[in-house]
């Protein structure tokens, strides 16, 4: 009865309140998403890639709702950095993890996806099928987001996910003989799905911790929304602190490395 | 009219203070959020007052000693005064640590006045404080000193804090309370039989303390005192302020919240659960217990009821069966009534220790038993969800995983001091405090700067790091490496039983697990490197470690965090 009531309020400030339907997301991973957002009840899987990334990637995916007051949870990796979690953006107090999760994986995760906005899973063991259904039928259920982080290339996930994630190229920046520090890397992001996001979608992005200090002359700098090569995609920085690339000789010029086919 | 049970309370409005152990003489105040929640009466007496903030109070008072409030140990030690108070009046219910509640008729009849009765319980309660020979346990005695600084209740002398327990007796427990608050110290406030309602008409309407949106309000329509609010007719109170608002115009009114008939008999239920082998560590049984609160709360969600009075009961191992009564007028949540069953347990393991034989053993069965509830005319969440209603969602999903997998597998990360990444993040378990080990402000020398990796290898990969001709690159006493590293093997055959690390971090590590496999003969081509930095930790004592680490990155994008130690490589850390 009240729920009858309700309804037309909901429906008519739905469109008001998209933050009801979405959850935010960082601005470099907004152009890889049909609505610029993550739609709640969706499922994101994270790894279809030639090039290593998925965990950054995927920490990065959870930091704009995280950001944004969600909360998220991690089942089943022991091994997540969480430094790069927070350097990245995420909070860690709104953030469950849940390391060991054994062969209940699939269990918790739904149990998760309850009362969580968002749940990054790294399944412990092969998924069957069903499972994936039933972990993507909850998530759609309960309006949350399930992230999965797969594996390599082929990325394991038997579901149907709406949007899949993977980097293409690459590129590592801060060290080279012997000096310097790793800062972080460019990548190139490419995401496909089903239906609005069925289109492939392509950005370039930064994934690293705080950039140095010292801007050095006659090395590119990078703004957000700067474009740095050729592309259709979005450009932008994702990460913290000042927004300079610094500068390593080995550094490829804008399209060598980057520029990869992706069309096949 | 006076259709209210005659109840009595008493209130040690001091008690955060009390149990932290300090003498009335001295300074102190008890912080929660950053308000002062309790003072010592030096501290009243230099001019400070519960409400303030803490840095006003610090300004008022230079020499003031600032302590963290500690609900658990509040009510730990609360539970000897009960006990006491109980072992001449039945029906003894806590409403919160340092205040408690018994229907005053029988025995102020037994003992020949409510005066009498009231001078009675202040006595008990006082000689539980002052630990004197013949009360129910000492108090600071056993471990149960978990707060730092002196042993609580230990350097407190008999009638040092005499006359800090205040006792009401009224019609109603809601005027009884007050009556406790108001009495002069050492001394009971005593309201007449069928006199509640005149004696709330000229006290402000900010003692509607729960419900502080409304006391404010009333204020600014100028209704300055229940006596004000009073005079309103219920039904014009039940147009403006609903149902919430009727109840507390009855308590004004020196009746009851709820009219007879909105009373409820408590459904038959008893969530109990039996533990087998007993409970050795009090943390099992007050994670069963807070299973049991989810259970409870949602039997009650289910039918439409919140808990106003709950019993916690508890068998022993020889057969002893506990029992006491918690009271809350608003609503108990799940997490609240865990929260409670906490308290009590711990407050039970306290007194046994102390040596009352009678509770002696370990815990064989805990149950809850709702003894009283009401319909649940609460508030609804907002439309959209708010952010205590995230919260709880969260924690509620949580406890499932907790009862899935135990208590310490759902955790939550803080950051904190330390040099290599596994030491940055502690993790505790859900639902205790984010406190950091290792303080994050100093510099920690040997922490990198730039990125994090996303994978910190635990324990370490076994590697080797060669250079242009094949040889294993080793790094110098003086801190250089003998070559440039040319070439990474990640889990070489060389280092003997490093196949199931591998695996291990190779089903989690994607690029790890994957490289390792297609470079296994030849390794990964280093295209570029940096380092070695020296780390050095507690050179002074045996158990430092040295290492020099470098970061690469490879020619398949890749790039690893290696260190050199005992004479080998390790991958501690993987860029992915």
């Amino acid at each position: 009865m009240a729920r009858e009531l309700l309804a037309p309020v909901e429906t008519g400030f739905g469109a008001i309140l998209a933050r009801e339907r979405t959850l935010p997301l960082c601005v470099p991973l907004a152009g890889l998403f049909p609505e610029g957002a993550l739609r709640r009840g969706s499922t994101v899987v994270v790894g279809q890639g030639a090039f290593p990334g998925t965990t950054s990637l995927a920490l990065a995916l959870l930091s704009g709702p995280s950001a944004g007051g969600a909360w998220c949870a991690v089942v089943g990796a022991p091994d997540l950095g969480l430094v790069a979690a927070a350097q990245l953006g995420l909070d860690l107090e709104r953030l469950a993890v849940v390391p060991w999760p054994g062969p209940k994986w699939a269990v918790v995760t739904a149990a998760l996806l309850e009362g969580f906005d968002m749940v990054l899973l790294r399944p412990g063991g092969h998924v069957s099928s069903s499972d994936a259904r039933k972990l993507e039928a909850r998530a759609r259920e309960r309006r949350s987001v399930l992230a999965v982080m797969g594996d390599g290339m082929g990325d394991g996930w038997p579901g149907t996910a709406d949007v899949r994630l993977g980097i293409v190229a690459g590129c590592w920046r801060g060290i080279e003989d012997g000096s310097g520090y790793l800062w972080g890397r460019e990548v190139d992001v490419v995401s496909a799905g089903r239906g609005a996001a069925t289109r492939q979608r392509r950005a370039r992005t930064w994934l690293g911790g705080p950039l140095p200090e010292p801007v050095d002359a006659g090395h590119p700098v990078l703004g957000p929304g700067d474009v740095v090569a050729a592309g259709t995609g979005p450009q932008a920085i994702l990460g913290t602190g000042r927004q300079a690339i610094p500068g390593t000789g080995r550094q490829a010029t804008a399209g060598t490395v980057l520029d990869v086919d992706i069309a096949g | 009219m006076s259709s209210q049970q005659r109840a009595l309370v008493a209130f040690c409005p001091d008690w955060a203070v009390i149990s932290a152990g300090r003498q009335p003489s001295s300074q102190v105040v008890v912080v929660s959020a950053n308000r002062v929640v309790a003072t010592s009466p030096a501290a009243r007496a230099a001019g400070v007052r519960v409400g303030m903030r803490r840095r006003e109070a610090q300004g008022r008072c230079p020499e003031l000693e600032v302590l963290l409030r500690d609900l658990p140990a509040e009510a730990r030690q609360w539970e000897p005064a009960v006990a006491a108070v109980e072992a001449f009046a039945p029906g003894v219910e806590v409403l919160h640590p340092g205040q408690l509640a018994l229907g005053s008729r029988g025995p102020s009849r037994y003992f020949g006045g409510d005066l009498v009765l009231a001078a009675k319980v202040a006595a008990a309660v006082e000689a539980v404080l002052a630990g004197r020979p013949g009360a129910i346990g000492a108090i600071g005695d056993g471990e149960g000193a978990r707060a730092d600084g002196p042993g609580p209740l230990g350097p407190v002398g008999p009638g040092d804090w005499a006359g800090c327990c205040k006792v009401g007796v009224a019609d109603g427990l809601f005027a009884a309370g007050l009556a406790a608050r108001l009495a002069p110290t050492g001394e009971a406030l005593v309201v007449a039989k069928g006199g509640s309602a005149e004696f709330l008409a000229p006290l402000s309407v900010k003692v509607l303390d729960n419900r502080a949106d409304l006391a404010d309000l009333l204020v600014r329509l100028g209704l300055k005192t229940l006596g004000d609010f009073a005079a309103l007719s219920a039904s014009s109170v039940l147009g403006r302020f609903g149902a919430d608002g009727l109840a507390a115009h009855r308590l004004a009114r020196g009746l009851a919240e709820r009219t007879v008939r909105g009373r409820v008999p408590p459904p038959d239920w008893v969530i109990a659960a039996e533990l087998d082998p007993p409970a050795e560590q009090l943390h099992a049984a007050a994670f069963l217990g807070k299973a049991l609160a989810e259970e409870l709360h949602g039997r009650l969600t289910g039918a439409g009821l919140v808990c106003t009075r709950l019993a916690i009961e508890a068998e022993t191992e020889y057969g002893t069966s506990l029992r006491r009564s918690w009271r809350h007028d608003g609503a108990l949540s799940a997490g609240a009534i865990g929260e409670r069953v906490r308290w009590q347990l711990e407050g039970w393991a306290q007194a046994s220790q102390a040596g009352a034989a009678a509770q002696a053993g370990r815990i064989t069965r805990l149950a809850l038993v709702p003894e009283e509830v009401r319909p649940d005319d609460g508030r609804q969440l907002g439309l959209w969800g708010n952010d205590a209603g995230a919260a709880s969602r969260a924690a509620r999903a949580l406890a499932r995983v907790q009862g899935l997998l135990g208590p310490g597998a759902a955790l939550t990360a803080v950051l904190q001091g330390g040099r290599d990444y596994t030491e940055q993040v502690l993790l505790v378990p859900w639902g205790e405090p984010r406190e950091p080990l290792r303080p994050g402000s100093p510099p920690w020398p040997g922490r990198l700067p730039g990125v994090a990796p996303a994978i910190v290898h635990q324990p370490p990969l076994p590697a080797q790091l060669l250079d242009e001709a094949g040889d294993p690159v080793s790094v110098a006493s003086r801190g250089n490496a003998s070559a440039p590293p040319a070439r990474l093997r990640i889990g070489s055959g060389a280092s003997a039983g490093s196949g199931a690390s591998v695996g291990s971090g190779g089903s989690g590590a994607s690029a790890g697990g994957a490289s390792a496999g297609s470079g296994a003969s030849a390794g990964l081509v280093i295209d570029a490197w940096a380092g070695p930095w020296p780390l050095e930790e507690r050179w002074w004592d045996s158990g430092g470690r040295r290492r020099a680490r470098f970061q690469v990155s490879t020619a398949d994008g890749g790039a690893y965090l290696l260190a050199r130690e005992g004479r080998r490589w390790w991958v501690e850390a993987t860029y992915d």
